[in-house]
């Protein structure tokens, strides 16, 4: 796999042990049910968070929540520091500029091609000339070992494709932040491996904060136990020695609640029956 | 089906108008903040001025022959066949032509609008755009709220001259009316009032359909069917607004420019 040699518009990444996402007591109702229940985490610089739960437990709702795309009831969002929770949408978009987001199901721009999807926040921020916008966009989409796929339209592109564009749309900024979605719903189990990789190599690479909501525990588990090693250019299980320092959470939410946050080794040493049986 | 009480439903329409109107009003407003999408503005004029020139062409070509057939017999009764060409001319200029346009650009344009952004939004292109640092108002909204401004004022003007090439064909070719007569009749008897009200319609029905467009578009739900719910009340709505709007509008216009 390539990587991505010159960082594009990057954000300052939060320094590790500050704070790059917050959330204090947060809760969110739609029609009546709440989906958030006076939910609180913290996400570390450089952390990687796994957030765990079944369908309709609010994990994809934390996320938006995250991006500002919803805001809450109650309580208080922090993004790198600043509280996103009172600000209006028009001061949001420079802030959401420092952040990537994998949609579930891509969400790529079906009329745009794969070149103009993933060139399109540069194309926005109007900083950098077009070959320079070219040479950004064939290294992201080679970071994801796509670059022949530069004149394909979405709907050219089979689903793990689809999830990989969208992976380097979200990076090639190189945002501070990098949330996932699902970043694995629907793919079979290669191309989920490939996606996980992906991943792997992006936290490893670039240090960058992410959330990453998955029903998989299994993709949460490599997440956990696997290191990018650049020099074979491949994942590899770290030694049980060495996974310690892989600096990835977990939280497991349930109806809208957090009833676990903490590490692999705690969330399977965990005696509530309810996490016992997700994860077996 | 739920049923929704009375109460709910008031709130829901309330709800509704308050979202078009801060939606329509930032349509305006953002014409003077940047990032402005000028490339998008003209993508959408082309897309809705252009392609739409064939069928205004076409219906106000038909339109205005039609008008001068039914107008010529009645004429007739009273031997004054040679006044057809004025009665065409007001009849598209103040009325048919901007009602015809709009309705037409109203299905066309309109229907087109909200299933685009209604798919966007159902396939989560919008919130995409949303985290990509996007607003989907300045880039979405704007564009194709002012070329529906634009174009429909230019569609009309089109029509307005097919209609009444097309009544001048009839007059001549079946009426037996000298071209001469025909045209000087329509020329001096438009007044500039007439003209005016004719010319500001179009402007408040292409805002009329952009934002009906991209509202209901923005605001679908439920998947695909959500989409082709969402282009039919675009139409529907936008349809009878031109409608009700054109009748209070004329009233209004003909306080400042009588006959």
């Amino acid at each position: 796999m390539a990587s991505l040699s010159h960082p594009a518009v990057t954000a300052e990444p939060p320094g590790h042990g500050e704070s790059a996402i917050r959330f204090e007591d947060v809760t969110i109702t739609f029609e009546d049910r709440p989906v958030l229940d006076g939910v609180s985490f913290n996400l570390a610089g450089g952390e990687t968070k796994i957030i765990l739960g079944v369908a309709g437990a609010g994990k994809t709702t934390a996320l938006k929540l995250a991006l500002g795309l919803l805001k809450p009831d109650s309580g208080r969002i922090y993004v790198l520091g600043q509280e996103i929770t009172g600000i209006p949408e028009e001061q949001l978009f420079s802030l959401r500029r420092k952040m990537g987001m994998v949609f579930q199901e891509s969400a790529l721009f079906d009329s745009l091609t794969v070149r103009e999807n993933v060139a399109y926040r540069l194309h926005e921020d109007h900083d950098l000339d077009e070959d320079a916008i070219e040479q950004r966009v064939r290294e992201a989409l080679r970071f994801v070992e796509l670059e022949h796929t530069l004149d394909m339209f979405p709907d050219e592109l089979s689903g793990g494709m689809r999830r990989r564009v969208a992976i380097a749309r979200a990076i090639v900024t190189q945002p501070a932040i990098v949330l996932y979605d699902s970043p694995t719903a629907g793919l079979d189990p290669v191309t989920s491996t490939t996606i996980i990789e992906l991943l792997v190599k992006e936290r490893d690479a670039f240090h960058t904060s992410s959330l990453m909501v998955t029903h998989r525990l299994q993709d949460a588990w490599v997440m956990a136990t696997h290191v990018f090693d650049a020099s074979q250019n491949r994942m590899l299980e770290a030694p049980p020695e060495a996974r310690g320092s892989i600096r990835v959470s977990f939280l497991v939410l349930r109806e809208g609640s957090v009833i676990f946050d903490g590490s692999a080794l705690e969330l399977a040493e965990s005696a509530d029956p309810y996490i016992r049986e997700f994860i077996a | 089906m739920e049923l929704t009480s009375p109460g709910d439903f008031a709130k829901e329409r309330v709800q509704a108008i308050q979202d078009w109107s801060v939606m329509a009003w930032r349509s305006i407003t953002n014409l003077f903040r940047r990032p402005r999408y000028f490339g998008d503005i003209v993508q959408q004029a082309d897309t809705i001025g252009v392609g739409s020139v064939p069928i205004i062409a076409l219906t106000g070509v038909s339109i205005g022959g039609s008008l001068a057939l039914n107008t010529a017999s009645s004429l007739q009764q009273f031997g004054v066949t040679s006044m057809t060409g004025q009665l065409v001319a007001i009849s598209m200029v103040t009325e048919i032509g901007p009602i015809l346009t709009a309705l037409l650009v109203a299905g066309r344009n309109g229907s087109g609008i909200a299933s685009e952004l209604g798919s966007m939004k159902v396939t989560e292109q919008i919130d995409a755009m949303r985290a990509l640092g996007t607003d989907p108002f300045k880039k979405l909204v704007t564009p194709r709220v002012i070329s529906s401004v634009v174009m429909v004022f230019f569609l009309t003007i089109i029509s307005d001259l097919c209609g009444l090439v097309g009544g001048w064909m009839i007059s001549r070719t079946m009426l037996g009316l000298n071209t001469n007569q025909y045209w000087t009749s329509t020329y001096q008897n438009l007044t500039f009032g007439e003209v005016v009200r004719g010319l500001v319609k179009p402007v408040v029905f292409g805002f009329v359909i952009g934002t009906v467009g991209c509202y209901y578009g923005l605001n679908t739900k439920g998947g695909t069917r959500g989409v082709g719910l969402a282009t039919t009340q675009a139409v529907v709505t936008s349809s009878i607004l031109i409608l009700v709007i054109d009748f209070f509008l004329t009233r209004l216009l003909l306080v400042f420019w009588p006959t």
